[in-house]
């Protein structure tokens, strides 16, 4: 490993535009192996003619390429503008990403029944969310990174987690049960936005050594309001480290409206204020999710830094289960967004398009019900726990304490057995 | 084989003791660099700097830590010695600080961070406790957090508010943390390279009023017995130490209170009274089989902190020995700590902090007449 020599944080940005991009093209150079970019910033004012301001303020609308209906947008009518440029996703793309939508959605209806049946503790749904999780997943590349919050089990999944170990913490076995490391994805996080931290560590950490990593760092619109969240940006943007926050702002914060987390303009707009590019973006149109992430991860894998990308989307279920959201929002509203819906809409379009037919869409949900059925007997099945793990995975070495803890356990579940056989010996005799 | 620890301090009136010990020492090593007298600061910043030098993944960072050396100079000349990539300042955010070291560690490094006063470090709270020490739990061992966690603490500097906590009791309360807590100038370096050398996160908690203390010391012998410790797979990681040997009681202490305590046994010896005074150095995990052969061996123990008393460190203290030593002891456990009141202004702290006439009551009261 190889870690060079100075480059932790930015240069002071000078008051003249025009002076930023030297100090951050100097810095670079010393911390970074990539291929020298210009900031996009500055390219943005160079090409576009705009100020910086327009460059990191969100466009004035969000980013919407396929409309509610299925229909895709004149050019001209996206909502891009200059600096704020998307381009379609290519075919083979989009495919893959509306196959990812169907499995979402059936994983989503198969882990919401197994928890109806008892065979799962609890689930908190991404049901009408599904877009943002495949687009979150589909656009890393192997390398880089993804932390999830809790309700991103589908995005976690289309990262390639085997779905029973992505279920571990909510069946209750464990608190996780993949391989944060090994995959690439952080542990599934209840506590709100302190994932975006670990990312912006994980961001840090590749660059330092020169790896071409980039971090994929979710949360939701309430986790905006914690103090992490403004820790997170400011770190990352300080250290000009490739991180892109995506926020979904499904619009609850379980029953809390987002008029009662923040009244700026929009989430998106936050980011000015760390001094990185911000996007909204429709939540229900995969297509253009997929192309404003894949830009902000292009970007930031070039030398941008961080960027935030806040997509508009709904919670279309209760927060988990143990949540009746009947008693915070109309069913008016939850209807509007039915017809909102990022399934339907996709199918609608990829069938116009030529792209999708009926023996495209029976072998894709032929893949779904596999992932469900893997699912439903993966769940089914009782798999005992270890009491011993308890003490196991504290620390690397067990301290003298807990081994004394572990061997009264031990000891403990000794003479439950040996009273248990006991007693069945004595019922065996007639005694 | 099991280390010999030893603990020493100027600050503590053993001066000859470790005068001696250390001309002993040097006599044997004279061939070496040989004794020098350093501060603990020295001698944390020397840990440090070795540990950088042996391992490039090593990294310090946190508030002032680049230029100015730290608040306290801890971190001091690490910038200019190792760049900016690897100690270098961050944004005023103690949760961004911890968090970010979280995911550095899960990708490879090995952060040293730097919470700037004991009680600044409460905006970390949530990520050294839902995420520093869970990690490794959670994700059964497969992300390790070989990070350390240093943060300056307790009091007897005469400290403004928030400057002079003793937090020790919050994490030592919170499980998949070790706690250390060095008193002596040599630990300052020895458990330092230990806690970096761990691969579970460590909080290290250094005694402020310690910092300007000094002793003589051989870092070249300190280093030998890290690369020896290193090589055989050992460490004084976890054990406690006898400070002071002696026979009629016994002091049991841990960091800014070590010296105070030995200075304790050093007038009760001008009564006539043997203290034996236990250096705890590991809060977690816990030394309880030195602890308690001092006890069985003396039959009456004080134990001895400066924060405060109910639900503390100490109180775990009196709980383990009793529960270990019931038939050993003479007299009831006595605690000396302090009070149950928010740490006070400077011009009070001298009521507050544990002393050694206080001590010495407390020992007076370990029913002797029976």
């Amino acid at each position: 490993m190889t870690i060079s020599a100075d480059h932790a944080a930015q240069q002071p940005a000078t008051a003249e535009p025009g002076a930023a991009p030297a100090a951050r093209h100097a810095s670079q150079q010393a911390g970074s192996q990539h291929t020298e970019q210009q900031d996009p910033a500055s390219e943005a004012v160079r090409k576009f003619g705009i100020t910086v301001e327009d460059y990191m303020l969100p466009a004035r609308h969000q980013i919407q390429m396929v409309g509610p209906d299925g229909t895709l947008h004149p050019h001209t009518e996206q909502g891009t503008q200059p600096g704020h440029e998307y381009t379609l996703p290519g075919e083979a793309e989009l495919l893959a990403a509306y196959e990812q939508l169907v499995v979402g959605r059936r994983v989503n209806d198969q882990n919401s029944a197994l928890v109806r049946q008892g065979r799962m503790a609890v689930y908190p749904s991404s049901h009408g969310q599904e877009a943002c999780q495949v687009a979150a997943a589909l656009c890393l590349a192997d390398g880089d990174w993804l932390f999830p919050t809790y309700r991103d089990s589908v995005a976690v999944m289309a990262r390639g987690v085997d779905p029973v170990q992505t279920m571990t913490l909510f069946r209750g076995d464990w608190h996780g049960g993949y391989d944060p490391s090994k995959h690439k994805v952080g542990i599934q996080c209840t506590p709100l936005t302190t994932q975006l931290l670990h990312g912006v560590g994980v961001a840090h950490a590749a660059k330092l050594r020169g790896e071409d990593t980039v971090v994929l760092a979710m949360c939701g619109d309430g986790a905006t309001s914690e103090g992490d969240f403004h820790e997170a940006l400011n770190f990352a943007a300080v250290f000009h480290l490739p991180v892109v926050f995506f926020v979904q702002n499904n619009q609850y914060a379980i029953s809390v409206p987002l008029a009662h987390q923040s009244v700026a303009p929009s989430l998106a707009h936050k980011a000015v204020g760390y001094g990185m590019a911000g996007e909204r973006v429709d939540g229900n149109d995969v297509v253009a999710l997929l192309a404003v992430l894949g830009r902000a991860v292009k970007l930031a894998r070039e030398g941008s830094g961080p960027l935030l990308v806040e997509a508009h989307t709904y919670r279309m279920q209760a927060h988990t289960n143990a949540d009746d959201a009947t008693r915070y929002r109309q069913d008016s509203e939850v209807a509007e967004w039915v017809a909102k819906d990022p399934l339907s809409r996709m199918t609608t379009y990829l069938t116009d398009r030529g792209l999708l037919d009926d023996g495209l869409a029976a072998r894709i949900a032929d893949k779904a019900e596999a992932v469900a059925t893997q699912l439903r007997e993966g769940l089914s099945e009782e798999v005992p726990v270890e009491p011993q793990d308890l003490f196991k995975y504290v620390f690397s070495t067990p301290t003298p304490q807990l081994k004394e803890q572990s061997a009264m356990l031990a000891d403990e579940l000794a003479r439950d057995a040996a009273s248990t056989a006991a007693a069945s010996t004595a019922k065996g005799s007639g005694k | 084989m099991s280390p010999t620890i030893t603990t020493s301090s100027e600050a503590n009136g053993n001066v000859s003791a470790a005068t001696a010990r250390a001309a002993a020492r040097a006599a044997v090593e004279a061939e070496k660099t040989g004794p020098q007298t350093i501060t603990l600061a020295k001698a944390l910043n020397t840990a440090m700097a070795d540990a950088m030098h042996a391992d490039e993944s090593v990294l310090v960072f946190g508030e002032d830590v680049g230029m100015l050396g730290g608040v306290f100079r801890i971190t001091d000349g690490l910038t200019k010695t190792f760049g900016t990539s690897r100690c270098f300042d961050t944004p005023l955010a103690e949760s961004g600080i911890v968090g970010m070291a979280v995911g550095m560690a899960m990708n490879g490094m090995r952060p040293v961070i730097e919470m700037q006063f004991d009680a600044f470090a409460y905006p970390a709270f949530e990520q050294i406790v839902s995420h520093v020490a869970k990690m490794h739990n959670r994700t059964k061992g497969t992300v390790k957090l070989p990070m350390v966690i240093r943060v300056p603490y307790a009091g007897g500097i005469g400290g403004v508010e928030h400057h002079c906590d003793s937090s020790e009791a919050y994490y030592a309360h919170t499980a998949g943390l070790k706690v250390f807590t060095p008193a002596t100038v040599a630990d300052g370096y020895r458990m330092l390279r230990e806690a970096i050398d761990s691969d579970d996160p460590v909080m290290f908690m250094e005694p402020k009023k310690l910092y300007w203390s000094k002793d003589l010391v051989d870092l070249d012998a300190l280093r030998d017995e890290h690369t020896a410790n290193t090589e055989r797979g050992t460490s004084s990681e976890g054990r406690a130490a006898v400070a002071r040997p002696g026979t009629d009681a016994t002091l049991i202490a841990y960091g800014p209170s070590v010296p105070t305590a030995l200075a304790a046994a050093a007038a009760a010896a001008e009564e006539g009274r043997s203290l034996e005074v236990i250096d705890v150095r590991s809060i977690v995990p816990f030394d309880d089989e030195t602890v308690c052969a001092s006890v069985r061996k003396t039959g009456r123990a004080v134990v001895i902190a400066e924060a405060h008393g109910f639900a503390s460190v100490a109180s775990e203290i009196v709980a383990r020995v009793q529960e270990r030593c019931f038939h050993h002891l003479a007299a009831p456990i006595r605690r000396v700590t302090g009070f149950d009141v928010p740490y006070p202004a400077p011009k009070l702290e001298h009521f507050y902090l544990p002393g050694v006439d206080r001590i010495l009551d407390a020992v007076d009261d370990l029913q002797w007449e029976d």
